[in-house]
C-alpha cells in the first residue's frame, strides 16, 4: 500500500547510536483553544489520550498526543487510521473554531537507539539533553533546521522534522552518531 | 548569545532558536493616517543605550511571539511577557524602576 | 646544547620510543613528549623564523602562549600550519616542517629583512604603500601578499571530521589547577552541576611542578597527593563532569561559553572527530586559568635558547630535557630562582643568576647561594649569538648597557614576573585593576561581567585572580617583592632598543612602540594596530604588559592610565573545522528535496538552487546543452504537454470565522468574495506598499482558504501572516498552517494536458466540470487529489496536488499516461520563459522590494473597495503615485537579439557623479522559442505611455542594444489558449 511510503524509505545508519527512519505513523495537526473542553474530549475520543501539559506527551490506546504550542497539538495515530481520526475530530469539533489537518506526509521521523542517544542529540540541538525528561517534547533547532525531539526511554529518542530536509537531518544524526564520536559525559 | 524565557511554552530559549522582531509596542497607522504618524510607525525606531522593549519570536520552537524587556548595555533581562499587549506590565516597569531609577527620563531624552 | 637528561621527566615514558621527522630529518622522541621537547631532546632549539625579519627562533614557552615555535604539521588533507610545537603531542610518524624560511631553516634568504630592519619600522606598510594609487593593485598588493602570512595555507579539503557539543550546567570552571579543583569541590558539595575543564592533559597545573619542588603542602598533603585526592573525589560525584584537553576559549553573553576539545591530534587518522567545539550554557563561569610569565626586554632576548624561566624548568621537570648545558638566569623576582635550583639539581651548570634587584634576600635566592651559584645583583644583560644564544654581557640595570663582563652560555632563562590570565574574565566586559607592586593587571571583583540576572557572570580564582602564590592554600617559601623592569637596562640607547623584542611573533620591538608614541599613536588601541603589537596568533599573551609599560613610559603616564587593549576570543587559535562542526560536504547546509527529487536526479536534471530547494533548471538529453533543452521543453509545452514538479510552491491553509476578513487585510485584492471551489490570483505587500509575494488562493470551504505562495516565499509569508495574527490582529479568529510539504504538486501543461489526465481517470476534468480558475477534489488513478485549473504558462493547465508520499507515484503514472503524447518534464527555466512570453510577473525579477503592484500594471488586483490592507497606506504616499515612476513594459530588440540580464536603459545627460542618467532597467530577458526572438520585460519611466519608442540599452558586453517598448504580453494576448 503506497500509503505507507515514507520520505526516506526506511533508511538506517548504525553507529554508536542507531539512527533509523521511524515506522510510518499518521500525524494530525490540531489547532484550537486547548482550554476548551471540547478539544480535550475530541482528542480523547480519537486517541484515548488525555491532553498533555505544556511540552508534554500523552498516550492512549489509539494514539499519542504531543503538545506543540499553547494552541497546537500533534496527534500520532496508526497510519491507516489518519483519515478516520481526522473525520472524527472534525465532526466532534463542529462549531468549535479549530484547524485539523493531516500532516503525515510533510514530516520525516527518526528513531535513535542506544546508550548515547542523549549525547548524539546534544551535538545538534541547544536543548539541555542531559536533563530532558522522557516524554517531554522539545521543538528546537537541529543543526540548521527546525524539528522536535523527545525521549521515550533512556535509550530511545525520537526526532520529527520537515520531510524536505529529512535527508539532511538523517545525515546530520548519522554523522553525529558515527563511531569514535562518543563524548561520554552524560 | 542571549537566552530568553518564552512565556508561551516555558522554554529558556537559546538565541539561535529565536528571531528578533525589533521595537515593541508600536502603534499601527493605516489608511487615513497623517504622514508623520505613518512615517513614525514605519521607520522611526528607538535605539536606546539602556532599557529596551522588544519583540521576539520563538521561531525554532512554539512559533509564538513574545515581548522582552532588556538593558541593551548590561544585557540584563527584566522579563518577558505575552505579545498580545500594547504596553509593558506595570509590575515589570516597577521592577525596572527599582534597579535603574530614572530610566524613563533617559528614554524621553 | 639542548639535550635529554638521563633521568627525570614527569610526563614521559622513556620505554616507548616514537619516530618523527622535522624538515625531513628522522628523529626520535618518547611517549609523552611534545614536539618542542622532543626536538630539544635532539639538540634542536631553532624551530622557526620570525614573521617580519625572519630571525631564527626557538621556543620561549612550554605551553599555549608560545609565539615562536610554530610549525607546519602533517601532509595533504591533514596539513596544518602554525601549530605550536609546545602543545603538539608527539606521536609515531609525526611530520613537522619549519615555516617562514627559504631555502632552509638554517640558511634563510628572507633574513636579509633583519639587516634592513631599520628600514622596516612600525607603520612601514602604511607609509610605504600609500601612493600612487595606480600601484595598489599591480605592484603593492603582490608584494604584500608575498610577505603576508606565516605558515602556508593547507591545500585540498580537510581529511578530518569535527563536531559541536552543547553542554548545560550551573558552574563551569576553567582551569584544573589547585584553585580550580578547590572551587569545583566546594561548588559540587553545594549540589551544583559542575563542569571542570583544563586545556592540559593532566590535572594540577603548576602545583605538580613548582608545588612539589617547593615541598609545599595543601591541607597537610603534598601537592601531588592533594590533586590526586581532589580529582578522585570529584570523579565520584554525579553532578560533576571533569574533562581534560578542553580549553575554555571564549566567554559570551548570558553564560554562553565555547570550549575547544582536542580529541585526536595525537593519533591522526583514527576514527572519530579530530576536534570538538563545546557550546556551553552555564549559570556561572569561574576562570582559574592561572598566570603567564613575562619575558624581559633585553637586547637579543629573541635568540633561540632564551626562554621563560618557568618554561625551562617545565621542560626539565616534565620531559627531562635541558635547554642548554650552561645556563644564565636573568630575573627581577624570586620565582626564577626555582629554575636555577632545578637545573642545578639536574646537573646542568648554572653560570649565574643575574638579578635586576640590588638587594636579594629571599629564601629561594638563599638556597641558590647555598648551592654555590653566583648571584649578580643590580644588573641586566644583553644576549648575543647566532642561531642559538652564545653569551650574555652584563650591565648595570640603571645604566645605558655598558658592559661589565661577559658570561658564555648556551641558554638563558628569563623572568620578568607573572601576569594573571585575564582573558576569559575580560571577554564579556570584566574590568581589571593594576597592581603596582607586582606589576600586573588582575580582575576587579567589583566590576565583573554581568549576566542576564544582573549579577556577576564570571569570577576568578587563584592566580587568575591575582593570588600568584596560592598562599591561601599552600604552604611554600615566602617570596620577596619583585622589581618591575620594562627595559633592560633602563637607559638603553637606540642600538639596544631595536634588539629588544616585545612581540616575538610579529617582530615588534621596544623601539617600534616608542616610535609609534612619537608619531602620535598614543592610544593603546592605535599603537597596537600601528605596530601590530599583540596582533599575532598568540594575541600578545607575552607582549601585552611589557608593551603597555613601554608605551606608558613613552607617554610619561602610569600604566593603568594607558590601559589594556581588548581581550577577544578565542583564547588560542582554534581550527576552522571545529567552528564548522558537522556542517561540511553534503550537510554543509540543508538541502530541501521534493518527493520527486530522486526521479529528477536519475533523469538528467540540471539543478539550480531556489532558496534551499534544488529544482531542475532543465532536463538534459544526451548531446543537449541548457539552451537547446530549454527550447525543446518550452516548445513541447506549447504544442503538446509538459510536466512540472511544482511541489515547492508554498501552500498555507487559513481557516476560521474571520479567515476571509484576515485575507482581505493581507492581500491587496478581495478574497472574502471568492466562491468555494474557485481560485483567485492575489498579491501581498509589505506595510511599505511594496510587493512581497503573489499566488493563487483557492477557497476550500466557507471558512477556509488555501493560499499558494512563491517557492521561496512559503516560510516567510507564513511568518508574515502569523506575525500580524499574533501581534496586531489577535482578536481575529483565524488559524494558519504551512502545509507546503504535505502535498506534492505537479503541473500538467499544454494542449494535451486534459487528455493525459483523463487517461488516469477518476475525475471529470472537462471544461464545464472544471472551468479555468476552479478547483476540485477527488481521486486520480486512485490517488486522492486536488486539481487546480490555473495556468502560469498561458496554456491549458492543471496543477494536481496529492499527499507528498504519493507524489512520485502520480508522477510515474502521468509519464506513463503521457507517453503516447510524448509528454516531457520541464524545468524552472522553461517555466520562466513560458510565463515571460505571457507577460506574467515573477517575484524577485519584476519585483525587488522597491516595486509596488501599480508599477507592474496590476492595478486590477488592488481593491479600491477595502478600507485597509497591508500596504494600502504605504501606496498612498506621494512618491508612490508619482507618474514618473518606472513601470512595466515589454521590450523587443530591433534585431531580435536577447538583451543582457540586468541591463539599464540609459537617458540623456549625466548625473552629479558623471554617470549616464537612467530611465529604466531590464527585469527579465529570454530567448523565446515560441517566437524565435529575444523578449524582455523592463521597468521604464512612464513606460506604458511610451509604446513604440526605441530605447538605448548598453550591455556589459560593450554592445549597445536598441529595443522598442511594447506590450509585455508577447503571446496569445487574448488568453484563449488557457481557457479551452
Ligand atoms: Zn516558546
Amino acid at each position: 500500500m503506497s500509503d505507507l511510503a515514507t520520505p526516506l524509505n526506511g533508511r538506517r545508519a548504525v553507529g554508536y547510536v542507531t539512527v533509523s527512519e521511524d515506522a510510518p505513523r499518521g500525524m494530525i495537526s490540531l489547532r484550537g483553544d486547548l482550554s476548551d473542553g471540547g478539544i480535550a474530549e475530541a482528542v480523547r475520543a480519537v486517541t484515548g489520550a488525555n491532553l498533555p501539559e505544556p511540552l508534554g506527551l500523552t498516550a492512549g490506546e489509539a494514539g499519542q498526543v504531543a503538545w506543540m504550542s499553547p494552541d497546537e497539538l500533534l496527534l500520532f495515530v496508526a497510519p491507516n487510521q489518519t483519515t478516520d481520526a481526522l473525520t472524527g475530530l472534525r465532526s466532534r469539533l463542529e462549531g468549535v473554531h479549530h484547524l485539523a489537518l493531516d500532516v503525515t506526509d510533510m514530516r520525516a521521523a527518526f528513531r535513535l537507539e542506544g546508550r548515547g542517544v542523549r549525547e548524539v542529540l546534544a551535538k545538534v540541538t541547544p536543548v539541555d539533553m542531559q536533563t530532558l525528561a522522557p516524554d517531554t517534547v522539545r521543538r528546537t533547532r537541529l543543526a540548521q533546521v527546525a524539528g522536535a525531539v523527545w525521549l521515550s526511554d533512556e535509550e530511545t529518542a525520537h526526532v520529527v522534522c520537515f520531510s524536505s530536509v529529512g535527508t539532511y537531518v538523517f545525515d546530520v544524526l548519522a554523522t553525529s552518531a558515527a563511531p569514535g564520536g562518543e563524548v561520554g559525559v552524560f | 548569545m542571549l537566552r530568553l524565557h518564552c512565556p508561551n511554552c516555558g522554554v529558556d530559549c537559546d538565541e539561535t532558536e529565536l528571531s528578533a522582531g525589533g521595537e515593541a509596542h508600536l502603534t499601527r497607522f493605516g489608511p487615513g493616517s497623517e504622514d508623520d504618524d505613518f512615517e513614525s510607525y514605519l521607520f522611526m525606531r528607538k535605539n536606546p543605550k539602556g532599557v529596551h522593549f522588544e519583540r521576539w519570536r520563538h521561531v525554532m520552537g512554539c512559533g509564538k511571539w513574545f515581548h522582552a524587556a532588556r538593558n541593551t548595555v548590561s544585557l540584563r533581562v527584566y522579563g518577558t511577557y505575552p505579545a498580545q499587549v500594547t504596553a509593558p506590565p506595570e509590575a515589570l516597569l516597577a521592577e525596572i524602576d527599582a534597579v535603574e531609577p530614572g530610566w524613563r527620563n533617559k528614554e524621553e531624552a | 646544547m639542548a639535550h635529554r637528561l638521563a633521568t627525570g621527566g614527569r610526563r614521559i615514558d622513556r620505554s616507548r620510543r616514537l619516530g618523527f621527522s622535522f624538515d625531513g630529518q628522522s628523529l626520535e622522541g618518547v611517549q609523552g613528549d611534545t614536539l618542542a621537547s622532543a626536538l630539544m631532546a635532539n639538540g634542536q632549539v631553532l624551530m622557526g623564523r620570525s614573521f617580519k625579519y625572519h630571525r631564527p627562533r626557538g621556543p620561549v614557552t612550554a605551553g599555549h602562549e608560545e609565539p615562536n615555535a610554530l610549525v607546519g604539521l602533517g601532509q595533504g588533507g591533514r596539513f596544518e600550519p602554525n601549530a605550536r610545537a609546545t602543545t603538539t603531542p608527539l606521536h609515531e610518524g609525526l611530520r613537522a616542517q619549519s615555516q617562514n624560511r627559504w631555502p632552509s631553516l638554517k640558511f634563510d634568504v628572507g633574513a636579509v629583512n633583519a639587516k634592513l630592519s631599520r628600514f622596516l619600522p612600525a607603520g612601514f606598510y602604511y607609509k610605504t604603500f600609500l601612493w600612487p594609487a595606480s600601484f595598489w593593485h599591480k605592484v603593492y598588493e603582490p608584494i604584500i601578499r608575498q610577505s603576508a602570512g606565516l605558515g602556508r595555507p593547507p591545500e585540498g579539503s580537510d581529511a578530518d571530521r569535527y563536531e559541536h557539543f552543547y553542554h548545560h550546567n550551573d558552574v563551569t570552571i576553567v582551569g584544573g589547577g589547585v584553585a580550580g579543583l578547590a572551587r569545583a569541590l566546594s561548588e559540587a558539595q553545594d549540589g551544583k552541576r559542575v563542569l571542570l575543564i583544563d586545556q592540559d592533559d593532566r590535572w594540577g597545573g603548576r602545583a605538580l611542578t613548582d608545588g612539589m619542588r617547593d615541598g609545599a603542602t595543601i591541607d597537610g598533603q603534598s601537592a601531588e597527593t592533594w590533586v590526586a585526592d581532589a580529582v578522585a573525589r570529584l570523579e565520584t560525584m554525579e553532578n560533576v563532569t571533569l574533562r581534560l584537553n578542553l580549553q575554555g576559549t571564549g566567554v559570551y553573553d548570558h553564560g554562553w561559553m565555547t570550549a575547544y576539545e582536542r580529541i585526536s591530534d595525537h593519533r591522526p587518522g583514527t576514527e572519530g572527530p579530530r576536534h570538538r567545539l563545546w557550546k556551553i550554557r552555564t549559570g556561572h563561569i569561574v576562570t582559574a586559568t592561572g598566570a603567564i610569565e613575562r619575558p624581559l626586554a633585553f637586547a637579543g632576548n629573541d635568540l633561540p635558547g632564551v626562554m621563560l624561566a618557568s618554561a625551562m624548568r617545565d621542560f626539565l621537570d616534565d620531559f627531562g630535557v635541558a635547554v642548554g648545558s650552561k645556563v644564565v638566569v636573568v630575573t627581577n623576582n624570586d620565582d626564577a630562582y626555582r629554575t636555577a635550583l632545578a637545573l642545578h639539581e639536574a646537573g646542568v651548570t648554572v653560570r649565574a643568576v643575574v638579578d635586576a634587584r640590588t638587594s636579594v634576600t629571599g629564601a629561594l635566592p638563599g638556597q641558590v647561594r647555598d648551592a654555590g651559584i653566583e648571584i649578580v645583583t643590580g644588573s641586566g644583560v644583553k644576549a648575543t649569538g647566532d642561531q642559538v644564544v652564545r653569551s650574555v654581557e652584563l650591565c648595570a640595570i640603571g645604566g645605558d648597557g655598558t658592559s661589565k663582563g661577559r658570561i658564555s652560555c648556551d641558554a638563558v632563562a628569563m623572568s620578568g614576573g607573572w601576569s594573571p590570565v585575564p582573558h576569559l574574565w575580560s571577554h564579556c566586559g570584566g574590568k581589571l585593576l593594576w597592581d603596582d607592586a607586582r606589576a600586573f593587571f588582575y580582575p576587579d571583583a567589583n566590576r565583573p561581567p554581568l549576566g542576564a540576572d544582573g549579577g556577576a557572570m564570571v569570577s576568578a580564582e587563584g592566580a587568575a585572580a591575582g593570588d600568584l602564590t596560592l598562599s591561601a592554600l599552600t604552604q611554600g617559601p615566602e617570596e620577596a617583592p619583585m622589581r618591575p623592569v620594562w627595559i633592560m637596562p633602563e637607559k638603553a640607547g637606540p642600538e639596544l632598543r631595536t634588539k629588544m623584542f616585545l612581540d616575538y611573533q610579529n617582530d615588534v620591538k621596544v623601539s617600534d612602540i616608542q616610535l609609534a608614541a612619537r608619531e602620535g599613536f598614543i592610544s593603546v588601541e592605535h599603537a597596537k594596530r600601528y605596530t601590530t603589537l599583540g596582533m599575532a596568533t598568540d594575541q600578545g599573551k607575552l607582549s601585552n604588559i611589557n608593551g603597555l609599560a613601554v608605551l606608558a613610559d613613552a607617554r610619561g603616564e602610569p600604566i593603568p592610565t594607558v590601559g589594556t587593549t581588548t581581550f577577544r576570543p578565542p583564547f588560542t587559535p582554534i581550527s576552522m573545522g571545529s567552528i564548522a562542526g558537522e556542517a561540511r560536504g553534503e550537510i554543509f547546509q540543508p538541502l530541501r528535496r521534493t518527493p520527486i527529487h530522486a526521479w529528477h536526479e536519475e533523469n538528467g536534471a540540471d539543478f539550480e538552487p531556489v532558496g534551499q530547494w534544488r529544482r531542475p533548471y532543465c532536463y538534459l538529453r544526451p548531446g543537449e546543452d541548457r539552451h537547446s533543452a530549454v527550447k525543446r521543453e518550452v516548445l513541447n509545452v506549447r504544442s503538446n504537454v509538459g510536466l512540472l514538479d511544482a511541489s515547492t510552491l508554498g501552500k498555507i491553509v487559513v481557516k476560521g470565522p474571520d479567515a476571509g476578513k484576515f485575507l482581505d487585510l493581507v492581500y491587496t485584492n478581495m478574497m472574502s468574495t471568492l466562491k468555494v471551489g474557485r481560485c483567485r490570483y492575489g498579491l501581498m505587500c509589505s506595510e511599505n506598499g511594496f510587493l512581497i509575494d503573489d499566488g493563487v488562493v483557492a477557497r476550500l470551504s466557507e471558512d477556509s482558504y488555501l493560499c499558494h505562495t512563491t517557492t521561496g516565499g512559503a516560510d516567510r509569508i507564513h511568518a508574515h501572516l502569523e506575525e500580524f495574527l499574533q501581534t496586531e490582529w489577535w482578536d481575529l479568529q483565524v488559524y494558519t498552517a504551512n502545509v507546503t510539504e504535505q502535498w506534492a504538486q505537479i503541473a500538467v501543461v499544454g494542449p494535451n494536458a486534459r487528455k493525459v489526465l483523463e487517461k488516469l481517470g477518476g475525475m471529470d476534468l472537462s471544461k464545464d466540470a472544471l472551468p479555468f480558475m476552479a478547483w476540485a477534489e477527488g481521486a486520480l488513478a486512485g490517488i486522492p487529489a486536488r486539481v487546480f485549473r490555473i495556468s502560469f504558462s498561458g496554456e491549458l493547465s492543471y496543477e494536481v496536488a496529492v499527499p507528498a508520499n504519493q507524489g512520485r507515484a502520480l508522477w510515474d503514472k502521468l509519464l506513463e499516461a503521457g507517453a503516447e503524447f510524448d509528454i516531457q518534464p520541464y524545468g524552472t527555466e522553461g517555466l520562466h520563459v513560458l510565463r515571460a512570453e505571457k507577460g506574467f510577473i515573477m517575484i524577485g525579477d519584476e519585483s525587488d522590494g522597491t516595486v509596488i503592484p501599480q508599477d507592474l500594471g496590476l492595478n486590477w488586483a488592488i481593491s479600491k473597495k477595502k478600507d485597509d490592507f497591508i500596504g494600502k497606506r504605504g501606496q498612498e504616499r506621494s512618491h508612490m503615485t508619482d507618474p514618473d515612476r518606472w513601470r512595466l513594459v515589454g521590450l523587443e530588440t530591433l534585431d531580435g537579439s536577447v538583451l543582457p540580464d540586468g541591463a539599464y536603459v540609459v537617458d540623456e545627460g549625466e548625473n552629479a557623479n558623471g554617470q549616464r542618467n537612467m530611465q529604466g532597467r531590464v527585469t527579465s530577458t529570454y530567448y523565446s522559442p515560441t517566437l524565435d526572438r529575444g523578449i524582455a520585460m523592463a521597468l521604464v519611466r512612464r513606460g506604458p505611455e511610451r509604446m513604440g519608442e526605441v530605447l538605448e540599452i548598453p550591455g556589459t558586453d560593450g554592445r549597445s542594444y536598441k529595443a522598442r517598448i511594447c506590450d509585455p504580453v508577447f503571446y496569445d494576448k487574448e488568453g484563449v489558449r488557457q481557457d479551452v
